[in-house]
């Protein structure tokens, strides 16, 4: 196989990256994230009817408690545009009292049903979670970049984590493009993508290093290097991501409704972290390389 | 041909197989599993300061006792009650049928008050022994309270100055009854009226009976999930995951052969493991657990596919099956060695910041690293090991790997 120069064109994959990048920041200032209850604090209730509601009239009974801007979702094998059995609502973070008053009265109006889930979270549980994660996520960056430095060496490391800022931002990207909801679930995903995608870098700098060790000799291209040790090891990154991929699009389609959002985001950031272990992190080793080397030559000169 | 190795080695797929059918789906149903699988209720509570009480340990840990107390006596099977943080309780009730009614028992701080018509305060709470919910010979239902000695004479004392008056019983300040007074009572023995039925009568007395808590505590989070939707994630989830172990499976067989099929096996064996280790860790499974386990699947033959690929180019030089073996294996060791440190250092600080559910994900996917990492170094080497010295395939192809580029004409012309 004739090898295709990645790394050479890596302006290319840069610039693609920041193609779904920038537009991805700028849509999070403008429009934010669609948060779940986590965050934001809220009622849900979730019922499944004995016989198929109306959404305008579930719709009516929020009104009358003065609660127009509830959302109404409709599921379910029954679900037409406007009829269903299962029907979700959330609401603002209502009062125990309010919630059975809002339960009885859609009893009354449209019948019995049975509760499928009901969630109340209080506005103060969300920022802390979110705090945490802000945290979490630091906090295993900066391990990765400590061990990585000590067994790599620290332009690895830096260019490992800067790889999985670029995944975290891609997810991060998709999701409020799409306004998919943000829950304390897409956090564990978040997380999950950066196990994953560091693990998909670490074996091909794994194979960099080797080369270096037994391949390279000073002042050699580092870049025809890299891009070798991409191809060497492109088979193992397709196979492992299909494998992955597999079971992450099986929970997608069978996983049903409350796992759906979690394997999206999953879905998104593993395609995003075999793509930026092979077309980024790599390359940008290389930039950092070749920075340092520039650099090392002006002190000379 | 060597029949001793092949004979080890049918005997450890025959074994792996075996048990994997046999066990993989009770073991997976004898691990607990958590409110959002089984339906249940998720209860968290926070302390907060007041004027008459500050939050502090001793107040924290009285109040998780008196929540055990409380749910023990609601009668309620396998309840988790965990204390979280500097000042929050998590209450767990799995299989609950009536949600509300504990909320509602859980909730209140029960601060049982005995006020004069002056309102001062003559007796609380610490003054009761026994409070029992009973029916009276109207039908009407009351809770019973039977005071301590030193609360029965504080009663009779009450009930000696206010004789004609009014005197009221209030709990967490709101009036439960407030009675004439008609005459002293001695003996120590008193009765709430005003119950609508017999269950809000011994609702009231479970509360009593287990004492105010030392502190406001306010009810922070509420998450019920229903008993169909609970069934209905399990099956769904079930069925992902029996798909996403297919596909991986077919996918190792098609693409590496007879080296698939021991990834396969060792694949199996990792499954089981998994499962056996969550159910020794006594964890409990929750759908993103679920999630963690079948994505683990897919990464779990991960180290399969670098120590077969490092075969294949190891093969690629020119070496023979075995020597090709070792030293893929040697390579591939160190590989496998600091990428999945890097996952574990990842799931680690999950575990350590999340909560909840996040956290038993982060257990999953921890886990699922260690033992995937063992099951491929030690199981699928050995496996391939007893396969290379059996001897039946020489066709390196067979393994999945290609012919030595070039090496045809060099053994051609020796």
């Amino acid at each position: 196989m004739r090898e295709f120069d990645i790394v050479g064109r890596r302006k290319i994959w840069y610039a693609l990256s920041l193609l779904v990048i920038v537009p991805g920041i700028i849509c999070m200032f403008v429009k934010g994230f669609n948060f779940g209850i986590d965050f934001t604090g809220g009622t849900i209730m979730e019922m499944r009817f004995e016989q198929p509601v109306n959404i305008n009239q579930v719709r009516d009974v929020m009104k009358g408690y003065n609660l127009d801007n509830s959302t109404i979702q409709l599921s379910g094998d029954t679900a037409s545009a406007v009829e269903a059995r299962d029907v979700m609502i959330r609401t603002v973070d209502l009062e125990e009292t309010e919630r059975k008053a809002i339960m009885a009265t859609l009893k009354e109006r449209l019948g019995d049903y049975s509760v499928l889930r009901e969630e109340k979270v209080g506005a103060t549980m969300g920022s802390e979670l979110l705090l945490n994660a802000l945290w979490a996520t630091l906090l295993s960056w900066v391990l990765i970049v400590i061990y990585v430095s000590i067994r790599f060496e620290f332009r690895f490391g830096l260019a490992a984590v800067l790889a999985l800022v670029h995944d975290v931002l891609v997810v991060l990207a998709v999701f409020s493009f799409l306004q998919k909801q943000v829950d304390s679930s897409f956090v564990a995903a978040l997380l999950t993508i950066v196990g994953y995608s560091i693990n998909d870098t670490i074996v091909i700098f794994d194979r960099i290093r080797e080369n270096l060790r037994l391949h390279f000799r000073r002042g050699g291209d580092v870049a025809a290097l890299a891009n070798r040790s991409i191809f060497q090891t492109l088979t193992r990154s397709i196979y492992t991501v299909c494998t992955v991929l597999f079971t992450t699009f099986a929970l997608y389609w069978f996983g049903g409704d409350t796992t759906k959002d979690f394997s999206f985001a999953l879905l998104v950031g593993f395609m995003s972290g075999c793509y930026s272990s092979i077309f980024i992190a790599s390359p940008l080793w290389v930039t950092l390389r070749r920075l340092a080397d520039a650099k090392r030559a002006r002190r000379v000169a | 041909m060597r029949k001793q190795e092949l004979i080890k080695l049918l005997a450890v797929i025959a074994a792996t197989v075996g048990l994997f059918f046999a066990f993989v789906s009770p073991l997976a149903h004898s691990i607990r599993q958590g409110l959002d699988l089984q339906g249940g209720t998720h209860v968290v509570l926070e302390a907060e300061d007041t004027p008459e009480a500050t939050v502090n340990d001793d107040a924290m840990e009285r109040v998780v006792h008196i929540m055990e107390k409380r749910v023990n006596e609601l009668g309620l099977t396998e309840p988790i009650i965990q204390r979280q943080g500097a000042r929050r309780v998590i209450v767990e009730l799995p299989g609950i049928k009536d949600p509300d009614k504990a909320i509602e028992v859980i909730g209140k701080t029960a601060m049982l008050e005995f006020k004069d018509e002056a309102g001062n305060t003559v007796l609380n709470g610490t003054d009761l022994k026994d409070a029992r919910e009973q029916t009276d010979q109207q039908g009407q239902n009351l809770v019973g309270l039977e005071f301590s000695d030193e609360g029965g004479k504080k009663f009779f004392d009450l009930t000696s100055k206010n004789v004609g008056k009014r005197i009221a019983i209030l709990l967490d300040g709101e009036v439960l009854t407030a009675p004439n007074v008609k005459e002293p009572i001695a003996g120590g023995k008193a009765v709430i009226t005003g119950s609508r039925t017999l269950e809000e009568a011994h609702n009231l007395a479970i509360l009593l009976r287990s004492g105010a808590l030392p502190v406001k505590v306010n009810i922070i989070e509420t998450r019920t999930v229903g008993p169909t939707l609970g069934q209905d994630s399990k099956d769904k989830s079930e069925f992902a995951f029996a798909i996403g172990i297919g596909a991986v499976l077919l996918f190792m067989l098609l693409f590496y052969r007879l080296s698939g099929f021991i990834a396969d096996i060792s694949l199996m064996a990792y499954v089981l493991l998994l499962l056996a280790a969550l159910k020794f860790l006594d964890a409990t499974l929750t759908l993103p657990g679920v999630a963690g386990i079948i994505l683990s699947i897919g990464m779990a033959v991960d180290a399969n596919v670098l120590i077969f690929e490092h075969f294949k180019e190891e093969y690629k030089t020119g070496k023979t099956l075995r020597a090709a073996m070792n030293s893929g294996f040697k390579r591939a060791f160190t590989t496998i060695f600091d990428s999945n440190i890097t996952t574990i250092i990842a799931s680690i600080v999950l575990f350590m910041f999340g909560t909840g559910s996040i956290r038993g994900f982060a257990i999953t996917l921890g886990l699922g690293v260690v033992l995937s990492m063992i099951t491929a170094i030690s199981l699928s080497q050995y496996m391939l090991k007893l396969l290379i010295g059996a001897n039946i395939f020489r066709n390196p192809a067979v393994f999945g790997a290609s012919q030595p580029e070039k090496s045809g004409e060099v053994m051609g012309r020796a």
